[in-house]
């Protein structure tokens, strides 16, 4: 077995025994940690692999988490299936909003996302839609507890829940980013012009990346919602989106790990700051935003690299 | 000695590209550094100028400046007239002409050399408005020596200043460099494909090939040498 | 007819403050190609500098003097000490730096002076101009903009240090055959940007209160204004800040009602970019292949 192998099945023992031996607090921590990564994932796919800047992915989280919402609220559905209706929507809005998208580049692009992440908490708020979305109060919704009479308790159950989709989509987008797909994104991304001249049809893959990098994230934000049993539009708003890019940066770009290493800074690194300084805590968490640019410019992911690529003989 | 580079090694990341170059010019000397494209030619006037990393020993004027920054190295009296010319192309000619004087502080000296700089090149005086970006390629290339005279250099470096260039056109370039060293004592280091033209104008040169010196001397005894006439002469 | 009037006005008035902040992101974009996302907040930052010197008994020209002044110095300070170290870094890592420093400023300003809202004076007497079109700081804050951009636009191009920015931020490499200290330029680059931010900031916070997420809004329009004329085209940052202040002033008071105003605005600037990708001024980026 290869010290990949070895490496990532310690990794997923570790993950089996937590939810075992720390506190449901914690066992809900990590499942937001996971929440997380299958989030930065998609935006990585989009971002880091594809090269088209999102300011605004946090909006694909907010309809994912109302989409499972309002099917649980409204529609009685078993929170089970919210998670692949969530994903078939954002694919879809993902996929339209990418198609305007290919005009613009960069910035340009940058800013067209952010308006996005922005419009999106104004407009879950907006009173003609309330009816729906619960307006400023938002809707809240129940745990489920685990089927069959297993013997887990709530947060139990919905951490092993999540760690199955987290495990499926992560293996599923390894499977795609490795192949043909994954080249011809990258492709696109580091020289878009001899891309297409090699008969890569750019707009279809960009906008494909889009569709799908909503779809994960959409996913996240369906889960996510079953997590914290509540959704409202102020807690998915433009700051949102700026924390997914910085996790994405810091946890690596055009890198599958990097999601999770990105999960778990942007989900403890503001516990820790604000143990530090209650008074100014996201100024500590800026301050390690910076540490961790400067001695991993290329993220964790990147430094891990470098790390066993010297260690080999 | 004017420019002295004694085992120089150079290169671009992990690429190799000067093996050790060794050379030397005196003041007021025209070298040409003649070769092959991919030889390294271009890459020893970088060398020069502090723009890659390098091994060995550069001395300009007995000074040892291979550590220095590329913008001291000009303030110290080199004036590179880089591959491609380096025009500010979205400022106008008269621009690009001060800002080769930028760091002078003798402001009418600067002024008598804009001049003489005008004199050389009437048809730069013409267009001293114009944006710099839309003048002929031989314009531009005036432009780029003038740029670099107004530095008031002790040595130029000049990369393929026959490049583009209709014959008559490199003809009167290359008056103009001669009458410049002359009047003005000039130390010039050209490096050139157009071997016959550099060797006319220069009065000692060397081969490079694959970052090594194989052969130097004086121009004359260049130009009869057999090797260089069969590659690079053509006869 | 009246009140559509007063909005333009007043719009050009915050559209001003708009195009000062626009011109100094575009002013850093040039020289280096990235958007500095913590303009905003530098600037909320020196503006809360300013009212404490203010309310220390200073007198206000004095005060807002000596801010630009410190402006300038911390620009350059911030450039030298923290972006320096991430110059060849990832373009989405320096991204997270400013974002860094976006979060440390606004965090670090709620810490010393809290949160509550505080007056800003200005320093234009209360007299209406133009019958009840604009009041007077409107009039002060267009005419103090116009005066900004005036000094800098004869500071690139009448003088030789404005010469050897241009030159900098155009052409970094054939900058430094000539002896331009191209760091350096940088520097100065961020210390002028700061200084017009610290403007922008002392001019608008008379209008919406002073706090520390004042020029979040602000931030945003102008990152747009600069977008729409075109990212690398000074004029058109400006243009558009005077275009975007309108817009905003028109729609919030006739259309939209002013939550949503923020999220239309920038829908239909987004919208003006699918028809003109590269804004209405900007170089179209010709690539050869």
């Amino acid at each position: 077995m290869s010290r990949k192998t070895i490496a990532l099945v310690i990794v997923l023992v570790v993950a089996c025994v937590l939810p075992f031996v720390v506190s449901n607090y914690h066992t809900f921590q990590l499942t937001l940690v996971l929440v997380y990564a299958i989030a930065l994932l998609g935006l990585n796919i989009l971002t880091g692999y594809n090269g088209q800047i999102s300011l605004g992915h946090g909006a694909f989280y907010a309809l994912g988490a109302y989409c499972a919402a309002i099917l649980m609220d409204k529609a009685n559905a078993p929170y089970w299936a919210t998670v692949p209706a969530a994903g078939g929507v954002c694919l879809v809005a993902g996929f339209l909003f990418g198609l305007p998208a290919l005009r613009l580049e960069g910035l340009y692009l940058a800013l067209a996302t952010f308006a996005l992440g922005v419009a999106m908490p104004q407009l879950l708020k907006y009173h003609a839609l309330e009816k729906w979305t619960g307006g400023v109060q938002g809707i809240v919704i129940n745990k489920p507890d685990a089927p069959f009479g297993i013997p887990l308790n709530a947060d139990q159950w919905l951490y092993f829940f999540t760690l199955a989709i987290m495990l499926v989509m992560f293996f599923l987008a390894w499977n795609l980013l490795r192949g043909r797909i994954g080249r011809a994104l990258v492709a696109i991304r580091d020289q878009h012009i001899a891309a297409e001249a090699m008969g890569i049809h750019n707009a279809l893959y960009k906008s494909l990346a889009f569709g799908v990098s909503a779809m994960y994230t959409g996913v996240a934000g369906a889960l996510g919602a079953i997590a914290v049993q509540f959704v409202a539009p102020d807690s998915f708003n433009i700051f949102l989106s700026i924390v997914f890019l910085v996790g994405i940066v810091i946890g690596g770009l055009a890198s599958i790990p990097g999601a999770l290493y990105g999960a778990l800074f942007i989900q403890f690194v503001p516990n820790i700051a604000d143990e530090i300084s209650k008074a100014a805590p996201w100024a500590i968490f800026g301050v390690f935003m910076i540490v961790f640019v400067y001695l991993m410019p290329t993220g964790v992911a990147g430094a891990v690299r470098l790390i066993t690529a010297r260690r080999k003989p | 000695m004017l420019l002295e580079l004694k085992g120089v090694h150079a290169g671009y990341g992990a690429t190799r590209v000067l093996h050790g170059i060794d050379f030397a010019m005196g003041e007021r000397s025209i070298s040409a550094l003649l070769g092959a494209n991919g030889a390294g030619k271009t890459t020893t006037l970088r060398a020069i100028c502090g723009m890659v990393r390098t091994q060995g020993e550069i001395r300009f004027g007995g000074e040892d400046i291979r550590h220095r920054k590329t913008e001291d190295i000009a303030r110290l009296g080199i004036a590179h007239v880089p591959d491609g010319r380096g025009t500010f192309l979205h400022l106008t000619t008269e621009e690009n002409l001060r800002l080769g004087a930028y760091a002078r502080k003798d402001k009418p000296a600067v002024a008598r050399d804009l001049e003489r700089v005008y004199g050389y090149f009437p048809r730069l005086y013409e267009r001293r408005r114009q944006q710099a970006g839309t003048l002929s390629g031989g314009e531009q290339q005036m432009l780029a020596v003038s740029r670099a005279l107004m530095l008031a250099p002790k040595l130029m470096l000049l990369d393929e200043p026959s490049f583009g260039l209709a014959p008559l056109v490199v003809r009167e370039l290359f008056g103009i460099l001669r009458t410049i060293n002359a009047e003005a004592g000039v130390g010039m280091l050209l490096v050139e494909q157009n071997a016959a033209m550099a060797l006319e104008l220069a009065d000692q040169g060397c081969v490079i090939e694959t970052g090594r010196v194989v052969l130097s001397g004086s121009a004359k005894d260049l130009k009869q040498d057999d090797a260089v006439r069969r590659s690079y002469l053509g006869y | 007819m009246d009140a559509l009037l007063h909005q333009v006005l007043a719009g050009l008035a915050t559209g001003g403050i708009y195009a000062s902040l626009a011109l100094a992101l575009v002013m850093i974009y040039q020289a280096t190609h990235l958007v500095n996302f913590a303009q905003g907040e530098l600037a909320m930052f020196t503006t809360y500098i300013a009212w404490s010197l203010i309310n220390a008994g200073m007198p206000y020209w004095a005060a807002f003097f000596l801010t630009v002044a410190i402006a300038f110095v911390l620009g350059v300070v911030i450039e030298r000490v923290v972006i320096r170290p991430v110059e060849r870094a990832p373009v989405l890592a320096v991204v997270v730096v400013f974002i860094a420093l976006l979060l440390i400023f606004n965090s670090v300003t709620g810490w010393i002076y809290t949160y509550t809202i505080k007056q800003f004076p200005s320093p234009f007497p209360e007299q209406p101009i133009l019958g009840r079109y604009l009041s007077s700081h409107e009039a002060g804050a267009i005419g103090v903009t116009l005066v900004v951009l005036a000094l800098l636009y004869a500071f690139f191009r009448f003088t030789p240090l404005g010469l050897a920015m241009r030159a900098a931020a155009q052409n970094p490499e054939s900058s430094r055959l000539v002896g331009i200290r191209v760091g350096w330029m940088l520097a100065l680059g961020w210390g002028l940007a700061a200084a017009i931010g610290s403007v922008a900031g002392m001019m608008v916070a008379p209008i919406v209160y002073l706090d520390p997420n004042m020029m979040g809004g602000v931030l945003l329009y102008a990152f747009a204004a600069a977008l729409v004329g075109g990212i690398d085209n000074p004029w058109g940052a400006v243009a558009g800040g005077f275009l975007v202040g309108v817009l905003e002033n028109v729609l919030g008071a006739f259309v939209i009602g002013n939550e949503l105003k923020l999220s239309v605005a920038l829908v239909i600037i987004v919208g003006v970019l699918l028809v003109k990708p590269s804004g209405f001024f900007g170089r179209v980026q010709v690539t050869r292949v």
